[in-house]
């Protein structure tokens, strides 16, 4: 290869300054980690907390019990999730219709997304879980059940407003030219409209799962025996609270794989805008 | 083909699109005010006039995307401002190429150029694609056919835009602007192929900037000032010599040589 002297030296400054940024960067990490470290040692409480939280042995023994209540928060998130697409969906599209017709359903929809989005995710929680058992029409429900309905209930009102905001980003020229072709208003959406809106906000939308992910654990405020309430019945026998931090870790894993997955996607998604586009 | 019929042994004037008195007001603003004039088939009529004039509008309402406040639009013997038409069946017919963002970004080449005739001609794929390929062929970007849209250049979109809109043998091709979103470097590519495609018989409405191309391209210059027709003849008559003083303004202030 035929290199100029002038691309050598600069070549050559280039990974001098990328070694140099390596070295500084893993030399502040070690120290941030020994200020960490150190500040917590040297507090007086420290030996207590410790022992309160991080123990061994009470981790061990919440392990297996949280890890089984766990398998109750991935069942409930995968309802959830599919009942907020569906329902999300239902109401975007709901909100972006110009029909006369559609009229009062859409001041229903704008209303109910405004309040929803309103309201704390726990106080929808107690009005369903037991509001609803409160009126007598079903009988007994599952905990788990109604704090589903919760669940997706609150989430389908912020995913209804990101799905409406990456519908009404697609160029109208899109919609125009799918209409010039000679495709129905429905076909137009499905073919056309719907799949560019979700790539791009396909970000937001890991984003409301990942952080739906954790919220399901607060079924357990309605008493269904999930990760969180299984670690607050050993915590409760055993005045430890080291079964909130396995509960901690175990969502965090759970969440791992979305949000790099999320990462990724995002950095791509920039990656293409950023070359594509040439007009 | 009820046109033929109706006119069999004048073949060459049948009428494609007939305007009748078109009116479109936006409130208070008379965009379009009794605009008439017709395409006959095989020849192609340039929509001129300055911003404002009502060019896109016309088109838009040719094109169904908006609604006449009165008169009538004629494609063939079929009056397409009748409310009981089937508006995707007319739209169907009319090939359009916009200014920009005409291709979904999100499909390759060929599923764009084969959309139409998939979902709403109902073929199969592989017949679809034999048609596309080869019309893709002929302006040489068969090799593209599996790129995205965001890897060609502005003129090559244009491009298989335009071969998107004739993918069904429209009656009629409408071209809005389809140049002014270009660089000037791609305009030329653009507009030889429009070309090409009037000398192959086909019936094109263009709404335009580009003069000089419509002096040499059109066989019909239709010059609309404030929403009223203020020319409608050759280019050689409308805009060489036009008679009224605000005409020539209108080519000799803008034409650069």
């Amino acid at each position: 290869m035929d290199v100029s002297e002038v691309e050598r030296e600069r070549e050559a400054y280039r990974k001098r300054e990328r070694v140099k940024s390596v070295v500084t960067s893993v030399v502040s990490s070690l120290a941030f980690v020994a200020l960490v470290v150190v500040t917590l040692r040297s507090s007086p409480g420290w030996p207590q907390v410790k022992e309160s939280f991080f123990s061994p042995e009470y981790f061990a023994m919440a392990w297996p019990k949280v890890l089984d209540g766990l398998w109750l928060n991935v069942r409930v998130l995968g309802v959830a999730a599919l009942g907020t697409a569906v329902l999300g969906t239902a109401l975007a599209l709901v909100r972006i219709t110009t029909s006369a017709v559609m009229f009062p359903l859409r001041v229903v929809a704008s209303l109910y997304t405004t309040i929803m989005r309103g309201i704390p995710m726990l106080v929808v929680l107690y009005l369903i879980g037991f509001g609803v058992p409160g009126l007598g029409l079903f009988g007994r429900m599952d905990k788990a059940v109604l704090g589903t309905v919760a669940v997706i209930l609150s989430y389908s009102a912020y995913v209804a407003e990101v799905l409406r905001a990456g519908f009404m980003d697609v160029h109208p020229s899109q919609r125009a030219s799918a209409r010039s072709l000679g495709l129905t208003t429905f076909q137009t959406m499905r073919l056309v409209i719907v799949p560019q809106a979700l790539r791009k906000i396909a970000p937001a939308l890991m984003n409301d799962f990942i952080s739906m992910q954790k919220d399901v654990g607060l079924i357990s405020t309605l008493g269904a025996i999930d990760a969180v309430r299984a670690a607050q019945i050993v915590v409760a026998k055993t005045y430890n609270f080291t079964p909130y931090v396995v509960a901690s870790v175990v969502f965090i894993l759970m969440s791992v794989p979305f949000i790099i997955l999320n990462d990724w996607y995002a950095a791509r998604l920039r990656a293409r805008e950023q070359t594509g586009g040439m007009v | 083909m009820a046109v033929d019929s109706q006119r069999p042994t004048d073949e060459g004037s049948a009428k494609v699109l007939r305007i009748d008195n078109v009116v479109k007001r936006f409130g208070d603003n008379t965009v379009l005010d009794h605009v008439s004039f017709d395409v006959h088939r095989h020849e192609t009529v340039a929509l001129l006039g300055a911003s404002g004039s009502g060019k896109s509008t016309l088109m838009k309402c040719v094109n169904l995307l908006e609604q006449v406040n009165d008169g009538q639009i004629w494609l063939g013997s079929t009056d397409i401002t009748d409310p009981r038409v089937d508006q995707d069946k007319v739209r169907a017919r009319i090939g359009v190429v916009f200014q920009h963002f005409n291709l979904f970004s999100h499909m390759s080449v060929i599923n764009n150029v084969t959309l139409a005739a998939r979902k709403v001609h109902k073929w199969p794929r592989d017949k679809a694609e034999n048609k596309a390929l080869g019309l893709l062929e002929r302006i040489g970007m068969a090799d593209k056919a599996r790129e995205y849209p965001d890897r060609l250049s502005g003129g090559q979109q244009q491009r298989v835009a335009i071969v998107r809109a004739l993918m069904m043998d429209p009656e009629l091709l409408l071209l809005d602007e389809i140049t002014s979103a270009l660089d000037p470097l791609l305009v030329g590519e653009v507009l030889d192929m429009v070309e090409e495609l009037k000398t192959q018989g086909a019936t094109i409405l263009m709404a335009t900037h580009e003069m000089g191309f419509a002096h040499d391209a059109a066989d019909r210059i239709v010059l609309l000032r404030r929403g009223k027709i203020a020319e409608n003849g050759t280019p050689h008559d409308v805009m060489d010599n036009p008679s009224d003083p605000e005409t020539y303004a209108f080519f000799h202030s803008r034409r650069r040589p």
